[in-house]
């Protein structure tokens, strides 16, 4: 052996350290929906802390902020709580792949002076409530859901979200489906045009407004109401069972979605079949590039998330998030794979 | 740097000019020497360029006011050509704001950021006033440090502390206790009607006004301070009662810095965002009762920026930013020509 071979062994062996420790060094930056952003710090805090040389970096923008960024490529990745429009995927600079992660519900909140606390609500009647048809708490429709309950005579005070929010947008899709004339006269979106009521900054503010007044009627996520121990009502789902809101009725709902579930995940899960369904649910969706431009991000990428759906799916139920359920979760793991 | 030439041209004919001793200007006599000081002054370097220098970069310091003022009306604009074009100017005179169907007006925030503001310093202008006065005429000498400190630390409270404030003070005080009193002697006047839940209009103009009332006073104490000590004891020589002395001699005297402090007042007002959010009840409506939920341009765009998905619906969120531009320049004119007009006014009846 020459001088010369052994001194461009050790060359090429000392490029390939390099070579490995800057493959190693990776820094992915993601934006988007405030709503998963709990678990989504959490994950990305454990994921670094077991694969040195990674740092994932989550910024909780808001989902149209996500989106628009991960569109113009700003950031490595998005994520949003509905799913993205036609148009949008369009207008992407990168064809983007919609992953669900976790899965999140919304659950009416009321305040009523020495009422019983476990009210029931029909779908209809949540609609009514934010059109104003139903102004009275002792109206006959919410009679008739709550038998033997006696119910006061005075004005319902709806509160919204004044603040776009995937909490909104979930609502407002469920509603939207279960009442016709809700979806004429308002639709769902982040935010809408809500024709009464009071709007409220955060679950907190809904929270707080409905807390602090009397008579008021709200929305919040489930999450947020678990961890804040608050009550909140029934809700009859399509099969016409009475559900209060519970983690494991969120994943049925997916589950019960998920022969339906089309190939790019893009589904709205509210109103959905099945007896345990509880029916204002939505999964959220982590946008990640079909391609990236940087094949050893992508790899980080994708490593990452095969990681999420063996590890991390097993710790979001701690944070109150519904998991996913088994079916979507295979499907996903097969998605993953078409990452590069 | 240095131009000799320049400098040295003058001692010749100064020279000649001051040289007393010989007023027939004998040609025997030599051109006397340049003084000391001349010397002196000579040697220094001229202060033309370093002067001209620095006037230039206040000059551009200066302009700099006009470009940030118009760069931020371009970005504006060009980010909003989209809601522009298909609004027009039916964009500040619409009144629904409908992201689902893509239909966006702005004028009960307009409403909303105008009413509350004006609501704002009406409550606040006179409290804060009287609290100048009292602390400059008439407040015990031990009383004045605490007094003012407490003013002038209440501004620096960040807003969303008034916020909070407002959300679990105020609003229940409004809705328990003063709501009830003022809709049953101000009920007639259709400005404090029920339904009354703590949130609206009513809470967000006064907790602006708290907001911009120290603002305000100490402004406008500052500016009484200044007023010569002769004017009061004319005043008073002549007679007038202590009233009397504070109406003429400060408050007239003061009335431009005060009508300034105001203006200051309304600025942040105007601006406002989060605690007013936090009390206003979010509700694009154009109501008389001021118990009514409300919106303003800020809170709309700190509402609504961060999940505005889709292109029309951010160009009119920024459109609504334009529109605050728009309000915040039109104010402002309104009250500068109220001083013009006031001023010109007193100044007449004054001589």
């Amino acid at each position: 052996m020459t001088f010369k071979t052994i001194s461009s062994a050790a060359l090429a062996a000392v490029l390939a350290t390099a070579g490995v420790m800057t493959a190693g060094a990776q820094h992915i930056t993601g934006a988007g929906a405030s709503f998963p952003n709990p678990i989504y710090s959490k994950w990305f805090a454990e994921y670094s802390a077991s694969h040195p040389g990674v740092q994932i970096n989550y910024q909780s923008v808001g989902s149209g902020a996500g989106i628009r960024q991960v569109s113009e490529k700003t950031v490595d990745f998005g994520a949003s709580d509905g799913p993205m429009t036609d148009e949008q995927l369009a207008a992407s600079k990168q064809k983007l792949v919609h992953i669900p992660t976790v899965l999140g519900a919304v659950v009416p909140v009321y305040n009523i002076p020495g009422a019983a606390k476990e009210l029931r609500f029909s779908p209809d009647v949540i609609a009514d409530i934010y059109l104003g048809k139903i102004t009275k708490w002792n109206d006959p429709r919410i009679v008739k859901d709550n038998p033997g309950i006696s119910l006061p005579d005075h004005g319902i005070l709806p509160v919204y979200r004044s603040d776009g929010s995937g909490t909104t947008y979930i609502f407002t899709d469920y509603l939207s489906k279960v009442s016709p004339d809700f979806q004429k006269k308002i639709g769902k979106s982040t935010s809408v045009k809500w024709p009464l009521g009071i709007g409220q900054k955060g679950n907190e503010g809904v929270a707080g407004m409905v807390h602090n007044s009397a008579y008021s009627f709200g929305y919040v996520e489930l999450i947020y109401a678990l961890q804040n121990k608050m009550e909140y009502g029934f809700v009859k789902n399509s099969s016409g069972k009475w559900l209060k809101a519970s983690v494991e009725g969120v994943t049925a709902a997916a589950a019960a979605d998920a022969k339906g579930m089309p190939a790019d995940y893009r589904v709205s899960i509210t109103n959905a079949p099945g007896n345990d369904s509880y029916p204002i649910a939505s999964f959220t969706w982590l946008l990640i590039p079909q391609h990236f431009d940087d094949a050893a991000k992508g790899k980080v990428m994708v490593d990452f998330l095969n990681w999420m759906l063996t590890k991390g799916e097993g710790e979001v139920s701690a944070l109150s998030y519904a998991p996913l359920p088994k079916a979507v979760a295979a499907s996903v793991a097969k998605t993953i794979k078409t990452i590069q | 740097m240095n131009e000799p030439n320049l400098i040295s041209l003058p001692p010749t004919p100064v020279a000649q000019s001051v040289s007393p001793e010989n007023p027939t200007g004998a040609p025997d006599l030599p051109p006397p020497a340049p003084s000391a000081i001349r010397k002196f002054l000579n040697s220094k370097s001229s202060g033309r360029v370093p002067d001209g220098a620095f006037r230039g970069l206040m000059f551009v310091c200066a302009l700099s006011i006009f470009l940030i003022v118009l760069l931020i009306l371009f970005v504006l604009i060009s980010s909003s050509k989209l809601s522009i074009h298909t609004f027009g100017f039916k964009f500040f005179t619409g009144t629904t704001w409908d992201p689902v169907s893509g239909d966006f007006g702005a004028l009960p925030f307009i409403y909303g950021t105008v009413v509350s503001s004006l609501l704002a310093v009406a409550m606040a202008v006179p409290l804060a006033l009287l609290v100048a006065i009292f602390l400059l005429e008439i407040c015990p000498q031990f009383l004045r440090g605490p007094i003012s400190f407490l003013t002038e630390l209440l501004a620096a409270i960040p807003s969303v502390v008034y916020g909070l404030w407002g959300v679990f003070v105020l609003v229940p005080i409004i809705r328990d206790q003063a709501g009830p009193v003022l809709e049953k002697y101000l009920g007639w006047t259709g400005f404090f009607v029920e339904p009354n839940f703590g949130v609206g209009m009513f809470a967000a103009s006064v907790i602006l006004a708290i907001m911009i009332f120290p603002v305000i006073s100490s402004i406008s104490r500052d500016v009484m301070r200044v007023v010569p000590p002769s004017q009061r004891e004319a005043a008073l020589a002549l007679g007038a009662t202590r009233w009397e002395m504070i109406r003429i001699s400060i408050l007239r005297n003061s009335r431009i810095g005060i009508v300034g402090s105001v203006i200051l007042g309304l600025g942040r007002a105007l601006g406002e965002t989060l605690a007013v959010t936090m009390v206003i009840g979010n509700h694009p409506d154009i109501m008389k009762n001021l118990f009514a939920p409300a919106y303003t341009l800020s809170s709309v765009i700190a509402n609504e920026f961060t999940e505005a998905t889709g292109d029309l619906y951010l160009s009119a969120l920024i459109e609504i930013g334009l529109a605050l531009f728009l309000v915040t320049i039109v104010v402002n004119a309104i009250a500068r020509l109220l001083v013009w007009a006031v001023t010109r006014n007193n100044s007449a009846v004054a001589h």
